[in-house]
């Protein structure tokens, strides 16, 4: 009860932990998904793995987008920004990710121009204000952050602001999970879908996880009680026999997502054949490039980029980590060589990796000594 | 309550956050809005349906407007926030472009 005690609600929290345990056969192992990496946090944070029934094993997805970047792309990242009058902008969660030779923030202690932002507007207003200067965004993110740069690469070309350019990381969440599923040492029983994700796609792109393979997925928002409430959700698909896309986060995701934010994607961006994701290998029509239309403000295009596939070091487990295969705490470098102030892979640098997470919450405590559940 | 979520190492690539529209420019295309103590320029265009006016609540992500919201949806989501962060309102200004 230690972070419940915080919140505002804990009547309806033990309430929606006694009808999980209602609903967890006992004689069953569950294994669901939360997908994304703002799930992860919170799940840890609130200690809401404690009060799961022991049967009941969360997955931690790859909806965190710096986790699941690849080295090679940041390489090129910083490669563009070693050219001469090149400001590199990104925002404040990639500067410690590590590069071959140093994230962005240890290439800034080396001189390179590396500017933190909170906004892509505000990498327009950097390249506004610095006009012998080119400003590269770095931009990364799910279909949650990929709106607001079309936006921005949408005014570029109608101000024609010449020096400023999109390093284009967007990904897409609909083929990661298919990945994961295709994914031959992988067995999920259900996935706690994303709730920003799913304010801009809506819930229908989740259709085929239930029709096509079965599996019940609730859309979710990120309080405890709304977490725990679609772990009911799925829970009570499953004792009925049904897969079925439920939207847990009503209050905030409209079942067809938002149109003007698609309908801008749409505009600005075209799927990419293939895309490398950490832990994930290659995933075709998995990513977003810029449009030929917005070829001047394509990084990818203005600038030579390297493009090497940099492979991890080889202790570092973060591809079984991600898939689900292997815990945190089982990655022979996790809390020794890998830590959050020297992060060796990338699901430790973000709050919202599984790594960090299971770090900052999870290493120090017994995991089963507030269970809640009676069943347990 | 506290700013949460806004250090520079947090992830702000999935976290979106409440905030109370203050005032709404002319075209509507932007407004300014109280993110969790910190009044900030904010994108409405992914929300031009909506109509929005000062004392809205709506989700914010990387300065743009995603949602409109209840007030006891965005104070829910503000609590929990604040307990999932780890610093405070002054963190926010330094990710701010210089």
């Amino acid at each position: 009860m230690k972070y419940l005690d915080e919140f505002r609600n804990p009547q309806l929290i033990a309430k929606a932990v006694d009808e999980i345990c209602r609903l967890a056969d006992p004689q069953r192992q569950y294994r669901l998904m939360e997908v994304c990496g703002g799930h992860t946090h919170a799940i840890y944070r609130f200690g809401l793995k404690d009060l799961l029934p022991a049967n009941i094993e969360l997955i931690h997805g790859p909806g965190c987008p710096v986790c699941v970047l690849p080295m090679g792309r940041i390489d090129d990242g910083l490669a563009i920004a070693a050219q001469p009058d090149v400001i590199f902008a990104a925002f404040g969660d990639m500067m410690r990710v590590p590069g071959t030779h140093g994230s962005p923030l240890e290439h800034k202690a080396r001189g390179m121009n590396v500017r933190v932002i909170y906004s892509p507007s505000d990498a327009i207003k950097l390249a506004q204000s610095n006009p012998g200067k080119h400003v590269m965004f770095f931009a990364i993110g799910f279909e949650t952050t990929a709106p607001s740069t079309a936006l921005t690469l949408l005014r570029a070309k109608a101000e024609r602001l010449h020096n400023f350019s999109v390093f284009c990381n967007h990904v897409t969440i609909i083929p990661a999970i298919r990945a994961i599923l295709d994914s031959p040492d992988m067995r999920i029983d259900g996935f706690i879908g994303p709730g920003h994700v799913s304010t801009v796609i809506g819930c229908r792109p989740y259709e085929w996880v239930a029709r096509n393979e079965g599996k019940p997925i609730v859309v979710s928002g990120f309080e405890p009680l709304d977490l725990l409430q679609s772990i009911a959700m799925i829970l009570s698909q499953l004792q009925k026999g049904e897969a079925k896309v439920e939207n847990q986060y009503k209050r905030v995701v409209p079942w067809e997502g938002n149109g003007a934010a698609l309908r801008w994607m749409a505009d600005v961006f075209q799927l990419r054949p293939y895309f490398e994701w950490r832990g994930l290998g290659f995933i075709s029509q998995s990513a977003l490039r810029i449009r030929e239309s917005f070829a001047e403000w394509d990084a990818e295009q203005r600038f030579q980029v390297p493009g090497i596939s940099v492979t991890d070091p080889k202790a570092a487990q973060c591809g079984e980590v991600l898939k689900g295969v292997l815990k945190p705490s089982q990655c022979k470098l996790f809390s020794r060589e890998c830590t959050p102030d020297n992060p060796v892979g990338s699901l430790m640098v973000s709050s919202e990796g599984s790594c960090a997470a299971y770090y900052n919450y999870e290493l120090r405590k017994n995991p089963k000594e507030n269970s809640l559940c009676t069943l347990a | 309550m506290q700013a949460p979520m806004e250090s520079d190492d947090t992830c702000r690539t999935c976290s979106a956050i409440p905030g109370k529209i203050v005032e709404v420019s002319e075209s509507a295309h932007s407004a300014l809005v109280d993110v969790a103590g910190v009044t900030r320029q904010v994108d409405l265009m992914l929300i031009q349906d909506e109509q929005l006016a000062p004392g809205d609540w709506i989700l914010t992500h990387v300065g743009f407007g995603l949602s409109k919201i209840t007030e006891d949806d965005a104070l829910g989501h503000l609590h929990a926030l604040e307990i999932l962060g780890e610093r405070g309102t002054e963190s926010y200004d330094q990710s701010r472009v210089t």
